[in-house]
């Protein structure tokens, strides 16, 4: 057991728990303000990812330098992620903000089914190779063989996102809305918060994180097809839930504890059974603080 | 809503086209990169299918407006029903059913003769498809008993449908066991594995404990897809003995017709079973759990009880459902118990209506039938399929038969009788 294996896997597993935490924000996020598990989530993700790679190949031709073209499908994928999140939301969750809650998660299984054939249908089935754009950092050289380019940018990426979002949430005026809408939104209306623009506020910047995050695993993983969205999607769920679902602290601290969780089960035990170490975490940490890690305790009230 | 206005002219007015219009324009750049251009990353060529966005534009033009049309008229009944406190709106076509209960019963008898004739009229492939439609029938309606009557979110329930499956496989392989003796078993199982999960989980509350049952669902599967000691892994367990009668060899024909109507006989087993448990003090305690717990608690009734009552018996269905599927596809393994599937049986139990047995019963059935007799767009089903869940929940929420509150009401002074609260 040395210790270059273990920082190897603690890396790996800060990778996979940025990602989560990437688009755990989003499912948290949703929740917190319309108590929604929002299962298309995943599929707005993998639509980041397929834009990208189809900007970039779209692209290809400019022979502009890789890490431009990088640039500018970023920027694309996030403005179409947001866009598809915020059309979702208008066509399958608006019209049932007053309806049975199981109707809506029925209604975003239905959204996530149909994004899913959607893609599969005018793209392709196969697994699309992502390309190379991010070239590699000239200091990262000396310890290639522990941290690789694309897993440095996911981490910082990461934290500045993470830092960005938290100074959105606590200082803008928006962010406020956001925060007062999750804690009651009759009363927020009272107080003049349009709730719709909240709302629709929350899909578009959820999507744009889950979109960041798909863009940064595709060119990490190298690889992208259909059914990507589905199970990043369930992964980053079960982190949302984790850290106390609608929690957003709670959401970025699940995520890297599921992604360690994974890294070093694998690492050390078997890797038959990777997502039986996260789904086992899960249970036992619910069985003994039901509301997650950073959830707070909902009180009964009559 | 007071601009409700009514007739041809509203159809078609110039603000709608201006809408729909954008709307179109909206929908042709929303799906810009993924219909138009496909990218082969190979071979470095790009492919312009400049078509796909005239069609994405007419289509959307014309969807929008019909769907327009739709949420008006959504939103007009509610409105209207809101204006006029005393609803004189006719009753649905289920309430009076309801005042006629020998109507009731002949129209139950003629469904049952008529599915009790479906594998003599038909062939062996539509008696094949029908059993799977039955299998889920039951499975939506053990379901229903922990989410619909009892408000309770399980996403892991195919679990208890392996577990049945692989009673029968597992101690048919290793010590012969028939299939009417698993059948029982298999229920008991699924049952005591449905109380063991239960009682840890229990105290979580709504969507915390639906993906604790997620996680079981999953773990299941890891471990019969590795395990290969116990349940031969991926390659599951195959020659597993349809069911057959006295000892006598059965043709594949003939056990699919007697599985045919095993499963037929369950499904009204377990109509009845659920249909006695609604009325009875259980079920009465699941709706009150449903509507609020604390209030419940209070009027005397022990949550923890009810909640593994619900549990047990909505298990027990789950594994007997899954002895039948054993039996019947002679083959198992762990890709039939995804999680996949469980999302589906909830999908119908929600899709058809919570808590209503009628509602429950045609969500299985359309959800199972749909994709396969809709094989004819074969690329394009789950498209539709998708599509179909997203419309029927948000025009009908309540879902497509929703179920009736059982209510006491004075009828006397003005005879004038009111729609109930659903």
């Amino acid at each position: 057991m040395n210790s270059t294996y273990f920082i190897e896997l603690f890396l790996g597993g800060l990778t996979r728990g940025s990602i989560y935490a990437l688009i755990a924000l989003g499912y948290t996020m949703v929740y917190g303000i319309i108590q929604l598990i929002n299962f298309a989530h995943g599929e707005i993700y993998m639509i980041g990812a397929f834009t990208a790679l189809i900007v970039s190949g779209a692209l290809a031709f400019t022979g502009l330098a890789p890490i431009v073209i990088f640039l500018i499908a970023a920027v694309v994928a996030i403005v179409y992620s947001a866009s598809y999140g915020v059309t979702m939301e208008k066509i399958a969750y608006k019209p049932l903000r007053t309806a049975p809650r199981l109707s809506a998660l029925i209604s975003a299984i239905g959204m996530s089914m149909f994004l899913q054939n959607y893609v599969l249908l005018a793209q392709t089935s196969d697994f699309q190779p992502f390309p190379e754009l991010i070239p590699d950092l000239a200091f990262l050289k000396p310890i290639e063989n522990i941290m690789n380019t694309t897993q440095f940018i996911i981490l910082v990426t990461t934290a500045i996102v993470m830092v960005l979002f938290t100074l959105l949430i606590r200082y803008t005026k928006i962010g406020k809305a956001m925060r007062a809408t999750a804690q009651d939104k009759i009363m927020a209306q009272l107080v003049g918060i349009n709730v719709n623009k909240v709302i629709m506020f929350t899909f578009l910047i959820g999507s744009s994180t889950a979109a960041i995050g798909g863009i940064l695993i595709s060119s990490h993983v190298g690889q992208i097809n259909f059914y990507i969205g589905f199970i990043a999607g369930i992964k980053a769920f079960v982190a949302a839930v984790l850290g106390g679902i609608g929690s957003i602290p709670g959401a970025v601290l699940g995520s890297f504890v599921l992604g360690l969780t994974e890294s070093f089960g694998t690492g050390y035990i078997s890797s038959d059974y990777e997502d039986v170490f996260a789904f086992a975490f899960l249970i036992i940490i619910l069985i003994f603080r039901p509301s997650g890690l950073l959830g707070k305790s909902t009180k009964k009230k009559v | 809503m007071s601009d409700i206005k009514t007739g041809i002219g509203r159809y078609i007015t110039k603000k709608d086209v201006k809408r729909s219009g954008l709307m179109a324009l909206w929908f042709m750049f929303l799906t810009f990169p993924i219909m138009v251009v496909k990218v082969n990353t190979v071979t470095d060529t790009v492919e312009w299918r400049w078509i796909n966005m005239f069609i994405v534009g007419i289509f959307s033009f014309i969807l929008t407006h019909v769907w327009k049309l739709m949420i008006d008229r959504r939103e007009g009944r509610i409105a209207a029903a809101d204006n006029t406190g005393e609803t004189t709106e006719k009753l649905s076509w289920r309430e009076r059913l309801d005042e006629k209960p020998a109507l009731k019963r002949t129209a139950s008898l003629i469904f049952l003769a008529l599915a009790a004739l479906f594998p003599i009229v038909t062939g062996m492939y539509q008696t094949s498809i029908m059993i799977t439609a039955l299998l889920y029938v039951v499975l939506a309606l053990g379901l229903n008993i922990i989410v619909g009557l009892g408000g309770l979110l399980v996403l892991g329930y195919i679990v208890f449908y392996g577990v049945g499956a692989y009673t029968y496989a597992l101690l048919n392989y290793h010590f012969g066991l028939n299939f009417w003796l698993a059948l029982p078993l298999g229920g008991l199982f699924a049952m005591i594995l449905g109380i063991l999960i239960a009682i840890p989980v229990l105290r979580l509350r709504g969507d915390y404990l639906a993906i604790v049952t997620l996680a079981f669902g999953e773990i299941f599967r890891i471990v019969m897809e590795n395990w290969n000691g116990l349940s031969f892994g991926p390659s599951g367990i195959a020659n597993i003995p349809r069911p057959a009668l006295f000892g006598l060899d059965f043709s594949i024909q003939q056990s699919t017709t007697l599985t045919y109507y095993v499963i037929l006989a369950f499904v009204v087993i377990t109509i009845f079973v659920v249909r006695r448990l609604e009325d009875s003090r259980l079920g009465r305690s699941w709706v009150a759990m449903r509507e609020d717990e604390i209030a419940g608690e209070a009027m005397g009734i022990d949550m923890w009880k009810t909640k593994l009552a619900a549990f047990a018996l909505s298990t027990f269905w789950a594994g007997v459902a899954g002895v039948i599927f054993a039996g019947k596809t002679t083959f198992i393994n762990p890709a039939s118990f995804t999680m996949w599937e469980s999302i589906l049986v909830l999908c119908m139990v929600v899709l058809g209506g919570m808590g209503s047995i009628p509602g429950v019963i045609s969500g299985a059935l359309i959800i199972t039938l749909l994709p396969e007799y809709l094989r004819a767009f074969s690329e394009l089903r789950m498209l539709i399929f998708g599509a179909v869940l997203v419309l029927v929940m948000v025009f009908k929420p309540d879902g497509m038969i929703p179920a009736i509150r059982q209510k006491y009401e004075f009828k006397g002074i003005s005879g004038n009788k009111k729609k109930g609260d659903k």
